[in-house]
């Protein structure tokens, strides 16, 4: 799975030395040791073991003042998930604190202190947030409530056993003394920090699980003050946009930009290996500037094929056997003397992550030759060293300021920090302002870094009984791991594992599996998009499992929960879906429906998935119900807030989107043509949690695999036509 | 020198007259409530009052702001304007946040004037501001708190 692989790849990344470790509680600071990440898979989401470092950081990650309240140092990129939230809930819980004293803050860009301990750098993704930080929170948080009891015990001469904590009053009964945090936070942060602390009974969690507690950002983004990177006003900051070549892979070859000098408010056109920059006074002069330059690219090295003849080249590759990436049984055999055998060849189109607020970074040079960033930054651990290299310092020179991320949806962490790289190489070439590099909507649905396009070919057959006996699949397309500093621990011997996920990994009892792949090459930007392989593996899995179900003759529900015995918590979700659905009840006139169920990034999510069709046929999503097992639910309403929209995110990009390219060239350019879920496509989505006191795994990607194969399901009950080729706009269902 | 009124408030802005008001407000003004999220009125983000209308401001030439009343998120208020954020905040409504200036200020333009609206009057209202991600369900929800407040 990409956290577990990317971990490993931080072996070879320079962690950044911190250049500041004195994050504090009260008013006394306190540098800690340095301390090693202990790095645990991901998987061991049952285990007992502790992810991270063993001993206490109450000071790198909590802050108390004498105002009462208390902050939380997060370091992962909240960009809507609500992780900001879902962390503070966590030290508040173990903390004994009122929900209405805790505040959020992002961490400071340090890999000592803030590695995510799947990666070892400093970065969110992979749905890896609250796993991550599930022990060294719970530690903080136990640790600073511990040395406040400890402070109030000393001032009052009272045994420490007989304080109690609540909802942040401190306490001593039989004196009747009480302290708030704010009184004790300075006392408190010179307290020795213990090595070793107790943990709340979970009986007595408050916090955790409580669906009433509000987002930490529930006020600041309704009234316009919640700070985001393209808010973000350096004093005489310039703005920077990029022509960048139309055509993946080409170069500047020729540039005349005196019309764009003449356009009131541009400052300099920078030409550099990465584009023409246009810097001026303000957003609109440099977008104005860029339109009045007349640029020659060199499209000798650059993709020149359309999107219709790569898919005629992936089906000719698919043709032929690629690398294996599973191989369970004889396959062919099986499929030789099944009962009934069904093929489809699917086809997934480019997508891009478009999110609301485009990319965009400002970058400050320093004195000491680093630089200062304020960027909604998500690879904090690989922007440091990308900008050291534009600019030739250390990574500890390169302060990041982290803000509140308008989306992201996986397009602001890449392996390259591509649009850091650009801000910072433009602040190079323009050393005499802060430079604000903006991206455009234009620039963000024509720049690539693209789900892949990806072909599948699936043969698959089942006996006589009715049961699944063999399985093949192919799958072609590009790996976004391959050529980057990630593609030794995820490319191996020809297979990309992000590429296959969710597919050679069959939940399925599949007796016999064959599953191999192609990995195609192109100028063509790629990257992960929410919910990585799972986008099409989980797509394609789902509607072939119904084809099949159709052939055996068998409930859609019922044959799944057949081969899923061995997976209880997949049975589970499954379940708990088609009770909440009323599965067995019949719809009313003119409702369909369909199920899919998946595991991702170790959570485990069922979607039914309620249709009507109009007079041409054409879907309207009515209802979704939801089932999620996650392990211990944080923060109920935020999980319910990332299935609902990782289901909207699923149906929404299967219903119109696509990206495609003529000449090389992308035909999209905007909202216009990349037309994104709007209110009268969303439907009603209920959420069910399965109760556990399980380790928690994430929710930002796994509401989205299933979404779009519930609803191909729903089509196919009614009109027996299975939805293969992506968007279903272009099959005429939308 | 383009003169506007910006909550309530005389501003003037030497800029040149076809600039969009977005940019009149977010770079000239420093009033970064206003957001920009595609430049051709197809996403909702840039949304502002102009005289009481739900308005793109990224296609708005400023000079035909001149002499309107403008009304921003930084700026809102009034009894629809206190109805639909109690009921976005009451709702948790928002993930990134990024496009829910543009949403409350669609919202507060509806309920202000539709105290009773069916969902087919707030897909019609609401289609236009883009929120990718998808909380479009809770803003469904909130839209309809907010007008009861509205009737109450």
């Amino acid at each position: 799975m990409l956290h577990n692989l990317i971990k490993q790849a931080a072996a070879d990344i320079a962690v950044a030395a911190p250049s500041r470790r004195s994050v504090l509680m009260g008013g006394g600071a306190l540098v800690l040791g340095a301390m090693l990440p202990i790095r645990m898979r991901a998987e061991d989401a049952t285990g007992p073991k502790i992810v991270g470092p063993t001993d206490p950081r109450p000071h790198a990650f909590v802050r108390i003042v004498a105002d009462n309240t208390v902050t939380v140092l997060v370091k992962h990129l909240d960009m809507g998930q609500g992780i900001m939230t879902g962390l503070a809930t966590i030290v508040a819980e173990e903390l004994d604190a009122d929900w209405a004293q805790m505040r959020g803050e992002f961490a400071p860009a340090n890999g000592e202190l803030y590695a995510n301990h799947m990666f070892g750098v400093q970065g969110t993704g992979g749905s890896t947030a609250v796993t991550n930080s599930w022990d060294e929170l719970r530690m903080a948080g136990a640790a600073a409530r511990a040395m406040l009891v400890a402070t109030a015990a000393q001032r009052w001469s009272v045994p420490a056993a007989e304080i109690t904590v609540e909802k942040g009053a401190v306490r001593h009964a039989k004196s009747g003394k009480s302290a708030t945090f704010g009184e004790l936070a300075e006392d408190a942060a010179k307290q020795p920090v213990p090595t070793k602390v107790t943990y709340k009974d979970p009986a007595r969690y408050s916090l955790i699980g409580n669906a009433a507690l509000h987002r930490l950002d529930h006020i600041s983004k309704t009234n316009g003050t919640a700070q985001f990177a393209l808010d973000v006003r350096r004093p005489g900051q310039v703005t920077a946009v990029l022509a960048r070549s139309p055509r993946f892979g080409g170069t500047v070859k020729s540039v005349d930009d005196k019309a764009a000098r003449q356009v009131a408010g541009v400052i300099d056109v920078i030409t550099l290996p990465i584009g023409v920059a246009v810097i001026a006074k303000n957003s609109w002069a440099a977008m104005q500037g860029r339109q009045a330059l007349t640029v020659e690219w060199d499209d000798s090295k650059a993709e020149k094929r359309g999107t219709e003849q790569m898919i005629a080249d992936y089906r000719a590759l698919a043709d032929k056997p690629g690398a294996k990436a599973a191989a369970k049984g004889d396959a062919a055999k099986a499929l030789a003397g099944a009962a009934k055998v069904v093929e489809a060849e699917f086809v997934f189109p480019y997508l891009a992550h478009a999110p609301m607020e485009p990319l965009n970074a400002t970058v400050q040079l320093t004195g000491d030759g680093g630089c200062e960033i304020w960027a909604g930054s998500q690879f904090q651990g690989v922007e440091q060293k990308v900008a050291a290299s534009v600019l030739g310092c250390k990574p500890e020179q390169v302060k990041i300021n982290t803000l509140w991320a308008g989306g992201s949806f996986g397009r602001r962490a890449t392996p390259n920090g591509d649009y850091i790289a650009e801000a910072v190489t433009i602040a190079k070439a323009y050393p005499k302002a802060p430079v604000h590099l903006v991206w455009t909507r234009e620039d963000d649905i024509q720049g690539g870094r693209y789900r892949p396009l990806f072909l599948h070919r699936i043969k698959a057959g089942v006996d006589a009984s009715g049961k699944i006996v063999g399985w093949e699949q192919r799958i072609v397309g590009q790996s976004f791991m391959a050529g980057t500093l990630f593609e030794p621990f995820t490319v191996k011997d020809g297979v990309d594992s992000t590429a296959v996920e969710g597919a050679s990994d069959m939940a399925y009892s599949v007796p016999n599996l064959a599953v191999d792949y192609h990995l195609t090459e192109s100028p063509v930007t790629t990257l992960w998009w929410r919910s990585v392989g799972h986008t099409h593996t989980a797509y394609a899995k789902e509607v072939m499992i119904d084809q099949l179900a159709k052939a055996a003759g068998k409930d859609p529900v019922a044959f799944r929960a057949d081969m899923l015995q061995d997976h209880p918590r997949l049975l589970g979700v499954l379940k708990l879906a088609a009770e909440k659905a009323e599965w067995s009840k019949p719809l009313p006139q003119g409702r369909f429906r369909g199920v899919a169920v998946h595991e991702s990034f170790g959570s485990f999510v069922a979607h039914i998935a309620e249709i009507s069709l109009n007079e041409r046929q054409q879907i309207k999503v009515e209802r979704v119900v939801v089932a999620i097992d996650c392990g211990r639910v944080i923060n109920p309403d935020v999980v319910k807030a990332q299935m609902e929209g990782g289901t909207g995110w699923g149906i929404g990009h299967a219903l119109r989107d696509q990206i495609t390219l003529t000449d090389g060239v992308v035909d999209q350019t905007n909202f216009d043509s990349y037309e994104p879920m709007r209110m009268s496509d969303m439907p009603v989505v209920e959420v069910h949690m399965v109760p556990s006191t399980l380790r928690p795994t994430g929710v930002g990607e796994p509401g989205v695999p299933g979404a779009a194969p519930a609803v191909a399901n729903a089509y196919f009950s009614n009109t027996g036509k299975a939805l293969h080729v992506l968007p279903f706009a272009g099959r005429g269902a939308v | 020198m383009i003169f506007l009124n910006i909550n309530g408030q005389e501003r003037e802005v030497d800029v040149p007259a076809d600039m969009p008001l977005l940019w009149v407000l977010r770079d000239e003004l420093n009033m970064t409530g206003t957001k920009f999220g595609c430049g051709i009125a197809q996403c909702g983000a840039c949304t502002v009052h102009i005289d009481g209308t739900p308005t793109r401001s990224c296609v708005t030439p400023v000079e035909a702001a001149a002499g309107t009343a403008i009304t921003t998120i930084e700026g809102v208020q009034g009894k629809a304007a206190q109805a639909v954020q109690a009921a976005w905040q009451k709702m948790d409504v928002v993930q990134c946040g990024y496009c829910q200036s543009g949403q409350i200020m669609s919202a507060i333009a509806l309920v202000a004037e539709n105290q009773n609206p069916s969902d087919e009057d707030i897909d019609a209202a609401m289609d236009g501001n883009v929120c990718r991600c998808a909380t479009y369900q809770r803003i469904r929800a909130a839209v309809k708190d907010a007008a009861k407040t509205m009737r109450t």
